[in-house]
Order: structure tokens, then C-alpha cells, then sequence
């Protein structure tokens, strides 16, 4: 037994780690221990990854690519293989994976199980959209190969579906042809929630990607926001991958009333003079916390929540509003805060995050009831406002808020493999 | 084609010749990379990843016996006859349970012959070629475990001590000429080989990390190369230890 984290370090308990590497081995290897979970990176927030004091399935053996039609730009690799990896490979070979979330350091697996999305969600979609074939393995032994025309309900309950329905152990994933590695990025800073949307529907049309930094003390929701096209500028020097890691695990989190207003005044403030346009590496764009290695160690030993829900369009502005008044309100949060809006498509799994709307991200400081207190007042604005909040970084929503977000909820659980069960299947299916 | 450079690895399914051989081929490089195991069928899905990491680059895949003189001989007198090799990677070996080998003498003389004759044959059949040549680096993949015989693993350091001394000797012949020895010496990695001692709750190190060292420290032709670069502080302490100090550790 081995005692395990996911990202938000919330627990540490002991788990039957069980590594994957021969993808004709998985069969007789889940078929006899489980029941399990596969578990990829350990990147999700919450529980979806965990199966406290039972088996973890380890997929990181899996990560061979196995191979690549430079015509197509179809991608067939491991369900183990880093979204970074894949990237290095592809990126010099003029392709890449159409959406990435804020890490690229997450498995394929799961990428896929989370249905994860990126700053391209209005072009793109989710990582889903693009994968033409999964290879899943069930605890009974039975190997099913599904894609959007295959076995497509087995498609549909995969993707997003937290790896509940089987281990995927194999996907074939199309890629994007690119010109280069490089992004021409613009920064615009935001006086309030108003002037937020008023930029992202400019910005839907002539740019890729959009996110924006939010002060999640701000009352009126100031912030910066961030636009990004490829852009084809020849060969340049690429950045030096300098790499920080946090050392240590601060005895109280770094992140607390005391620093935050003045860091994120000071950070406001900063890039507001500082606005404008430049050329930036699809690195730096897109995962500026890679380079900080073990950076969830700074929220201190009693590790930190990830709070991400979407709302639909209609009430977003209100919703949004309300959930910043009751964080200005209660002093918590952090300055690692994301506002996005997501485009109007619907997702390819029964269970994916997005829908169309305007999706929230906000880390909090693990301070325990006053914490969780503050979440049951951001629960009840996503619930009236009918939205829905992300498992994949969730560790402690209610039943019954899943249940209300997730309608096709019946629908999966027909495809769940009564040999796999999680932390989060256990707390919000009951099994 | 002819400016390839061409690397050997015995033992390709061991997985920090794996992480060497993904460290070879990137960064755009073409090379020649001959992956020769005991079972092609596993080499198979290594060869195909490393065609998509380098597509420009060679990779072939080469079956053989390991314990064999005569097959070893075979092996690299076929490898070489198609031309001259600039790295040979030496790297297969089991961790053998010591009380196996101490309870059946077959498996002592299966773990002796497997992590000490084989890698010496196989390099001495590499070394002949390479003498002719007057070039190439061999790299030898010892262990911490080979320095000093301790209770807990003596069978599997004793055959790691015949590669450490077999590596001194083939440094001393080759002294002077353009043919490098390079001793790798790991200490406990994250590997298959070492799975069962990661539930025990050893700290190991990353493959990948170790990967990177080694191919580091074949690039400077460093005769002896600790990895992580900790172990020689470590095993220059073990080495040290009087008698009747190091009896009493129970290691």
C-alpha cells in the first residue's frame, strides 16, 4: 500500500498501486484486482482519480505511441502518454493536439475520461472532439473499440466519462496541422463583469483562444483578459525551459487574506501597464504553471479546493456577480482564478463538463467548515442558475447539485463496469 | 544515411535503455538505432514508438540469444559487418530475489550468468570490432549493488562487481585509443525490475532522470558515472565502513 494524492493534496491515503505497461496484460490484471480505478497523472483536483485503500490501476507504462500518419495527422498512442510528450514529438513535426487544458502534464487516459477543454473551446470544443477511436478494456475482460461512429454509445459514456465505463488503453487522436510553435497573444484589461463579455463575444470570431485572469476579491470582477491566434512567424529561439519547483510544503498556505488582496492589486496593476500585443510560445501561453514544478505545495499541508462551474449564458452575468460578492464577502480564494466563456456546441460525452455558457475557475485554501460554508453559498447560485460543476476538480459537491447538472446521469450508469469504483463514483453514484 | 550515428542496445525492453533510446532520437535527430532483445514481439511496440518520436531516424529491431558465447558472437559480428558502430548500450539484467538465489543454486547461477557473463561477452564481442575501428564507446550498465557485497543482495552485486572490474580492465586497454568505456552505475531506479521493492516503500529514482544522466555521461565518454551523481558520496561511505561497522548494518 502507498499513500496517494490527487492535486489538490486533500487526503493522503493509502492505495494498492497496480502498474499497467503491457497493454496484453491489462485484461488478466483488472480482471482480478479490482475492484480499482485507472489513474493516470494524478491532475485531477478531487477524488475522481483516487479509490482510497483499494487499487489504483497505474497507467504511465502505457505510454508508448504506436503510430502516426503524417498525411492524416492521426495520432494512435497509449492511454499513458503525456499530453507534454506528445506535444514535444508532434509540435517539431508541424502537428498538434487540438485542445490541451492548462497542464499539459495529464495522460491521454485522462484527458479523455474528463473530457477536458482549453482556451479554444468556442473553435474546437473539448479534447473528445477529436479523438477518432478509444480501445477499452472491461474488468470482465471484454475489449470494446468505440469512436463517434462505432459503438457509439460506448463513445459517448468514455468521453467524460471518469473512467468509469473500462481503462482505456489505447485512443487514436486527430492532430492539427500548425506552422510553428508560436502564438500572437494580446492582453486587454477588464474594469468589470460588463466590459468581460462585451470582449469575449469580440474576440469569438477572430481568435482562437480566449481566457482572462480574474481578481476574484473584486467585487465588480476586474481583470485581464487574454486573446491568442497561431501565427506563422518562422523560426525563432524557443524559450529555455528554466523549471522551478516548489521546494517544500509551506506549514500554512502562501495564499491567505494577508497576501492576496495586495498580490492580486499589485498583479492588476502591473499587467495593466504592461498591455498590448506579443509573440509568445504555445508553452508559455497556454501552461505558465508547467514551469513550477509541485506548485499545489504553496496552499500548505492542508492542501486546497479547485471550485470550476459553468453558467449558462442567460444568467451568467448575474451568476458570476453574485459568486464574486460572496467570495469578496468571505476574504477567501485565490489569485490563480480563471473566467471563460465556453462556445455554443454541445459535447461529445454524456457526462463532458462544457456546455454553452460562461465557466468559472477559482482555487481556495483548504480552511475547512469556513470553506466548505462558503461553497454551499456558490452551490446554490450554480443550482438556481442551473449550471453544473466540473468532477474532475471537484472533491465535495452534493449529490444531489451532480445529479441536477448531469441529466443523462441514468443514461451512463448503464455503461459503468461493476469492477471499477473511485472516491467520487462511491460519494456521488453510490457505487 | 552514411553520417547516421548507429547505437546498439542489448536489453532494449529494459526500460532505462527504453528511456535512453527516447532521449537518442530526439530534438530532430536522425539515427541509426539497432534494438536487439530476446523476443522480438516485445521490442516491437518500443521500435514503433521511437518511429513516431523520429521518423528520419533507422530503427531496427534484432532478435537473440543472450547466454550463448557463440550466439553473442553472432549477434554483434552481424551488426557489425553492416558497419561501424558508434555506441553499443549493454543494458539488460534481472533483479533476482537473494533468497532464491540462496535457496537454489540454479537461480544463483542463472542471476550470476545473466547480469555478469552475458553483458562482458556481449561487450568483448563489441570490443573486438571497435578495437578494429579505433572507435565507438561502450557503455556498460553496473550497479551500486556491485561496490561492496552486502547480505540482502550479494549475488546480483557480485555479478555487478564482474561488470565494474571487467569495465576497469577494458578502460585500461583501451587507454589512449579512440574507443571509450563507460560505466553506468544506477542506484535503485523505477522500473519493472524494481516494482516490488516500490510497494515496500523504497524511494526510487525516475527513469527518465536516470535516462537523461546516462546519455549525459555517454556523451562525455565518463569512465565511471554514478546516477543519480549521489550514489558515489553514498557508496564512497559504504566502501569505507570497517568490517566490524558495516557487520552490524543491516543492509
Amino acid at each position: 500500500m502507498r499513500t496517494l494524492s490527487s492535486w489538490g493534496r486533500l487526503s493522503a491515503l493509502p492505495h494498492q498501486v497496480v502498474g499497467l505497461a503491457d497493454p496484453g496484460q491489462v485484461a488478466d490484471i483488472i480482471g482480478v484486482q479490482k475492484p480499482g480505478v485507472a489513474f493516470g497523472n494524478g491532475r485531477s483536483y478531487g477524488d475522481v482519480c483516487l479509490n482510497p485503500n483499494g487499487v489504483l490501476w497505474h497507467t504511465a507504462g502505457l505510454d508508448h505511441f504506436i503510430q502516426f500518419d503524417a498525411h492524416t495527422g492521426r495520432l494512435v498512442c497509449g492511454a499513458g502518454a503525456l499530453l507534454r510528450d506528445i506535444q514535444r514529438v508532434m509540435v517539431p513535426q508541424g502537428w498538434i493536439l487540438p485542445v490541451t487544458p492548462g497542464t499539459q502534464l495529464i495522460t491521454v487516459g485522462g484527458a479523455i475520461a474528463n473530457d477536458v477543454h482549453g482556451k479554444n473551446h468556442h473553435v474546437l470544443g473539448s479534447f473528445g472532439d477529436h479523438v477518432q477511436r478509444i480501445r477499452l478494456i472491461r474488468t470482465d475482460g471484454q475489449m470494446i473499440e468505440c469512436g463517434p461512429q462505432q459503438q457509439a454509445g460506448w463513445f459517448a459514456a468514455t468521453v467524460g466519462g471518469m473512467g468509469l465505463t473500462g481503462v482505456i488503453v489505447e485512443a487514436e487522436i486527430q492532430l492539427r496541422k500548425i506552422a510553428g510553435p508560436w502564438l500572437e497573444t494580446e492582453t486587454l484589461p477588464y474594469e468589470n463583469l460588463d466590459d468581460f463579455f462585451k470582449l469575449a463575444d469580440d474576440s469569438e470570431a477572430g481568435w482562437e483562444h480566449t481566457v482572462s485572469w480574474i481578481d476574484c476579491l473584486s467585487n465588480k470582477g476586474r481583470g485581464l483578459f487574454m486573446r491568442a491566434n497561431p501565427t506563422d512567424i518562422g523560426t525563432r529561439p524557443e524559450p529555455k525551459g528554466r523549471k522551478l519547483t516548489m521546494p517544500l510544503v509551506p506549514p500554512v498556505s502562501l495564499v491567505n487574506p494577508l497576501s492576496l488582496k495586495p498580490f492580486n492589486t499589485l498583479y492588476y496593476n502591473l499587467k495593466k501597464s504592461q498591455t498590448g500585443s506579443t509573440i509568445s510560445h504555445y508553452e508559455g501561453f497556454s501552461y505558465p504553471l508547467d514551469n513550477i514544478l509541485e506548485w499545489n505545495r504553496m496552499y500548505g499541508p492542508k492542501g486546497f479546493f479547485q471550485y470550476q462551474s459553468v453558467i449558462p449564458r442567460e444568467v451568467g452575468l448575474a451568476a458570476v456577480q453574485a459568486t464574486l460578492g460572496e467570495i469578496a464577502k468571505s476574504g477567501q480564494g485565490s489569485f490563480l482564478a480563471v473566467l471563460k466563456t465556453f462556445g455554443d456546441r454541445q459535447p461529445v460525452g454524456m457526462m463532458s463538463f462544457p456546455q454553452p455558457g460562461v465557466t468559472l475557475a477559482l482555487d481556495f485554501p483548504n480552511n475547512g467548515a469556513k470553506t466548505l460554508k462558503l461553497f454551499e453559498r456558490m452551490d446554490a447560485i450554480v443550482r438556481e442558475a442551473g449550471g453544473r460543476i466540473y468532477p474532475a476538480k471537484d472533491a465535495r459537491m452534493p449529490r444531489e447539485l451532480f445529479e441536477q447538472g448531469y441529466p443523462r446521469l441514468n443514461d451512463f450508469l448503464t455503461f459503468r463496469d461493476p469492477g471499477i469504483s473511485s472516491g467520487l463514483s462511491r460519494r456521488l453514484m453510490g457505487s | 544515411m552514411q553520417n547516421k550515428q548507429k547505437i546498439v542496445i542489448i536489453g532494449a525492453t529494459s526500460a532505462m535503455a527504453e528511456q535512453c533510446a527516447r532521449l537518442w532520437v530526439q530534438g530532430g535527430k536522425a539515427v541509426e538505432l539497432v534494438l536487439v532483445g530476446r523476443n522480438a514481439g516485445r521490442i516491437e511496440p518500443i521500435a514503433s514508438d521511437l518511429r513516431v518520436r523520429s521518423p528520419q531516424s533507422d530503427i531496427q529491431v534484432l532478435e537473440s540469444e543472450f547466454l550463448q558465447a557463440a550466439a553473442i558472437q553472432a549477434t554483434a559480428d552481424s551488426i557489425a559487418a553492416a558497419g561501424p558502430v558508434d555506441v553499443v548500450l549493454i543494458a539488460h539484467g534481472s533483479l533476482p530475489e537473494q533468497a532464491d538465489c540462496q535457496n537454489d543454486l540454479a537461480a544463483c547461477h542463472g542471476a550470476l550468468v545473466v547480469n555478469g557473463v552475458s553483458p562482458v561477452l556481449f561487450a568483448e564481442a563489441f570490443a573486438q570490432h571497435m578495437s578494429k575501428a579505433g572507435n565507438g564507446t561502450l557503455v556498460l550498465i553496473g550497479s551500486v549493488a556491485g561496490d561492496r557485497g552486502r547480505k540482502s543482495n550479494y549475488v546480483y552485486g557480485s555479478a555487478k562487481g564482474l561488470v565494474t572490474r571487467y569495465a576497469q580492465g577494458l578502460q585500461h586497454r583501451f587507454a589512449g585509443t579512440g574507443v571509450k568505456v563507460v560505466l553506468v552505475k544506477p542506484g535503485p531506479t523505477d522500473t519493472p525490475m524494481t516494482a516490488h521493492l516500490k510497494s515496500g516503500g523504497a524511494k526510487l529514482a525516475d527513469v527518465a532522470d536516470v535516462a537523461q544522466q546516462i546519455v549525459d555521461a555517454v556523451g562525455r565518454g565518463q569512465a565511471v558515472a554514478y546516477v543519480p551523481g549521489k550514489w558515489r558520496v553514498i557508496m564512497m561511505v559504504i566502501r569505507h565502513l570497517p568490517t566490524f561497522v558495516f557487520n552490524k548494518l543491516n543492509i
